[in-house]
């Protein structure tokens, strides 16, 4: 099936041709990091975790937004969703893999990484994290290549992949919920120490992985002669809509926590990002853009006749996916450090090589992205015909 | 016969797997296990302890700082960002975040507290470590780090609650002022942090800092002997600890 | 019987033999001789007895698993002192034992490690003592 994507026409090629680029420069900087040590990026002896590790918490997200699709037609045989499971699937492979590779960007000894398999430590949640990553993706990529090749062979897939399938929707709860154990359970980051973490992630999870699924779908439209259908990308606009409502309740309940108590050591990170510290402000720009943003994604999707419009819901997808990434990538990372175990505030801003290296991997995650969308729409477009 | 060519590549892989499992075994398998014994001179205890006398400190003298950075050749980068420390002075307020007040006894205000690692008994930095890169000591209780197996990731950085890890963001070598022979550097790449002097303790030698200060404002001993320098100074002091709240648990005493 | 694209199957079979012959062609027929290692260290110079902590061809074999046990047992079972097959004790340490009578590493470790293409980690972080200035 792979040959679908080795045809195209100028724009496809033109496509691919900038993302290798993208990757080419990003993974030159990549070696640099390599030689020079993780200095190159804006990281600090306080601020240990920046915009790789971001790109990973986010990403994450938009990975487990697959079972967003999935659940509703398997389990309940929805059938509005039957042409796009595929996309969610792919969706989640490019995701996960991107995650994967920020996971070996960020660390500090690479060509160790073995050691997470040969020492395997269960109090770890890094240990889980790399097998519910790693699961999930074996998982997409059988589920995935399976059910359209046996689509496209006009077959019932094999029986297998039922149990998989069934097995990938809690999968993909879990993969975002270990996720957030990494940050949940470390008592020296007041900021982390919520035990809404992993609902905040599943929730704004599911609100941008199918926002960016709907701006694929009209992609998809436009670029080629695959049609979504009018009714699933409406069904998703209300799964984004009611995910972004429990997001932003979400994160209104932690600022009440917060605040209400006026403990000191948690209302200083909010305080940073909402109005600075101590003549502290960088972040507070973009909360406020991300706020203003999620406001007008909020507005636009609950009126039913602007949801309904679907450049107006473009709009509204494009807010919250790039609210959400603000929110949940630097915004909740970087203030986990701020201020520090010892009532520092470390300033961080990425450096020049730092934002290569992630532009070269959000490049290789859209090539892969785009091929498998290829595949999978060139068979869509040929069953059709 | 439509499928042979995939039966073909499917015995031939079969097969790559049944012949690579030998060379694997025997490249696997480790030397035989030759004896290992302690140096009769070592200093053993059942549970490594501080005690810091911040009185004691005169504000200004970097002794302890100085002789840990040396015989451990910690790096010098000049700048805050890429800063290693093992041991260093914070004002009485950030040692303690929470404890200070505006009406605090003078002498305390502006009296500098000596932090480090604080070897706690519960340690989350050993919890979230993915490769037991680091790890607690059963037999003395030191958390101690192989550099070795170190990955980088700096989760053990996010865990500690007490802000005592350094991750090595460039090579360190250049600049170290003068490398000891007697103790390795480290590489770019992964976390460090202060080690109770452990290599010192299997030479029979105390920590560094507790050598180096003049003032005997560090005391180091066996928590579990009640005979010990540190035993003798928390019966007579009352003592408190950073972040006990945690559940940490740390074994660094800080006489009030 | 007829070959089919026989233009590109012979080009690209003319540029794989040409590849693979290259270590002899390009090293214009010389053959090269293994590594000539030194052990006139002044140190090896005044033991009674020439021999590691173990025979000769045991740590030609074994020196890197014997290594790699070392900084097991030194850092992670908290032991510090080797009792080799005859009884004696050795500190185990890299830096302070081995290279103690082996002080010429350029001229001994390194030179089969450069023969073989070998890039031992150990030195980014244990020091070589005869390499301090002063």
């Amino acid at each position: 099936m792979l040959e679908k994507a080795l045809s195209g026409g100028r724009r496809y090629w033109t496509w691919m041709a900038f993302l290798v680029i993208l990757l080419g420069v990003g993974f030159s900087f990549y070696l640099r990091q390599l030689d020079y040590g993780l200095g190159i990026t804006g990281m600090s002896r306080n601020v240990t975790w920046a915009l790789y590790i971001a790109q990973l918490t986010f990403l994450v997200g938009v990975a487990a937004s697959a079972v967003m699709v999935v659940l509703p037609y398997y389990l309940h045989n929805y059938r509005g969703f039957g042409r796009i499971t595929i996309l969610g699937e792919f969706l989640a492979v490019s995701a996960v893999l991107m995650c994967l590779i920020f996971i070996i960007v960020d660390l500090g000894q690479p060509a160790r990484a073995f050691n997470v398999l040969l020492y395997p430590t269960p109090s770890s949640i890094l240990f889980w994290d790399m097998i519910v990553l790693n699961g999930y993706l074996l998982l997409n990529i059988l589920i995935g290549w399976t059910v359209l090749s046996s689509e496209r062979k006009s077959v019932p897939p094999p029986v297998w992949v039922k149990p998989l399938i069934y097995i990938s929707i809690p999968w993909a709860i879990s993969i975002h919920t270990v996720t957030a154990f990494i940050y949940a359970g470390l008592p020296g980051r007041s900021f982390w120490l919520t035990a809404l973490m992993a609902p905040r992630f599943l929730a704004s999870a599911f609100a941008s992985g199918p926002a960016l699924l709907i701006l694929l779908c009209f992609i998809l439209r436009k670029f080629t002669r695959f049609d979504a259908g009018r009714e699933s990308v409406q069904m998703l606009a209300k799964i984004v809509t009611y995910a972004l409502v429990i997001s932003i309740f979400f994160v209104l309940m932690e600022i009440f926590t917060v605040f209400y108590s006026q403990i000191p050591e948690h209302m200083q990170p909010f305080k940073y990002l909402f109005v600075g510290l101590e003549g502290h402000y960088a972040l507070v720009p973009w909360m406020w853009s991300a706020m203003v943003l999620a406001g007008l994604g909020l507005i636009l999707l609950i009126n039913p006749r602007t949801r309904q419009n679907e450049t107006l819901l473009g709009i509204a997808c494009a807010a919250v996916f790039v609210s959400l990434w603000i929110e949940k990538g630097l915004g909740l990372v970087v203030t986990g450090f701020i201020p520090s175990p010892l009532e520092k505030i470390t300033d961080y801003s990425p450096t020049g090589p730092e934002i290569l290296i992630t532009l070269g991997v959000w490049a290789m995650g859209s090539f892969i992205l785009t091929i498998l969308y290829k595949v999978a729409v060139s068979i869509k477009e040929e069953l059709e015909a | 016969m439509k499928s042979t060519r995939r039966t073909f590549l499917k015995i031939a892989g079969l097969s790559l797997l049944g012949v690579g499992t030998k060379p694997v075994f025997d490249a696997l398998a480790e030397v035989e296990v030759a004896k290992a014994l302690k140096a009769p001179e070592a200093l053993g205890a059942k549970r490594w302890a501080m005690a810091v006398n911040p009185k004691k400190c005169s504000s200004g003298c970097k002794d302890c700082i100085e002789a840990c950075h040396r015989v451990h050749n910690v790096p010098d980068f000049g700048n805050p960002k890429d800063e290693i420390k093992w041991i260093w002075n914070e004002p009485f307020k950030d040692a303690f975040p929470g404890q200070e007040h505006a009406y605090i006894e003078e002498s305390f205000k502006e009296k500098p507290v000596i932090v480090l690692c604080n070897h706690c008994d519960n340690p989350p930095c050993v919890r979230v470590c993915p490769t037991k890169a680091t790890f607690r000591r059963k037999e003395d209780g030191i958390v101690m780090m192989d550099y070795h197996r170190c990955i980088g990731c700096r989760f053990c950085v996010a865990g500690c609650p007490y802000g005592a890890r350094s991750m090595n963001y460039r090579d360190p070598r250049p600049f170290i002022k003068a490398i000891q022979p007697d103790f390795p550097t480290r590489t770019k790449g992964v976390v460090e942090k202060c080690n109770f002097c452990e290599e010192r303790l299997a030479r029979g030698l105390l920590p560094a800092c507790v050598l180096a200060c003049k003032e005997k404002a560090l005391i180091f001993g066996d928590l579990e002997n009640p005979k010990s320098p540190v035993r003798e100074l928390l019966r007579k002091n009352f003592t408190i600890r950073r972040k006990p709240e945690l559940g940490t648990n740390p074994q660094v005493y800080y006489i009030v | 019987m007829r070959i089919y694209d026989a233009g590109k199957i012979v080009t690209g079979l003319a540029i794989f033999i040409v590849l693979m012959t290259s270590p002899f062609w390009l090293s214009g027929g010389k053959s090269s001789f293994p590594p000539e290692i030194k052990i006139d260290t002044p140190v090896i110079e005044g033991l009674a007895e020439k021999r590691c902590i173990e025979a000769t061809a045991y740590m030609k074999a074994k020196h890197m698993e014997l290594i790699d046990r070392w900084r097991q047992v030194v850092v992670r079972e908290g032991e510090s002192l080797y009792v080799a097959s005859d009884g004696k004790q050795y500190r185990m340490s890299l830096s302070h034992t081995c290279l103690n009578c082996h002080s010429n590493k350029d001229q001994f470790c390194d030179r089969c490690h450069n023969y073989a293409g070998v890039k031992p980690a150990c030195w980014s972080c244990h020091v070589v003592p005869q390499e301090l200035k002063g």
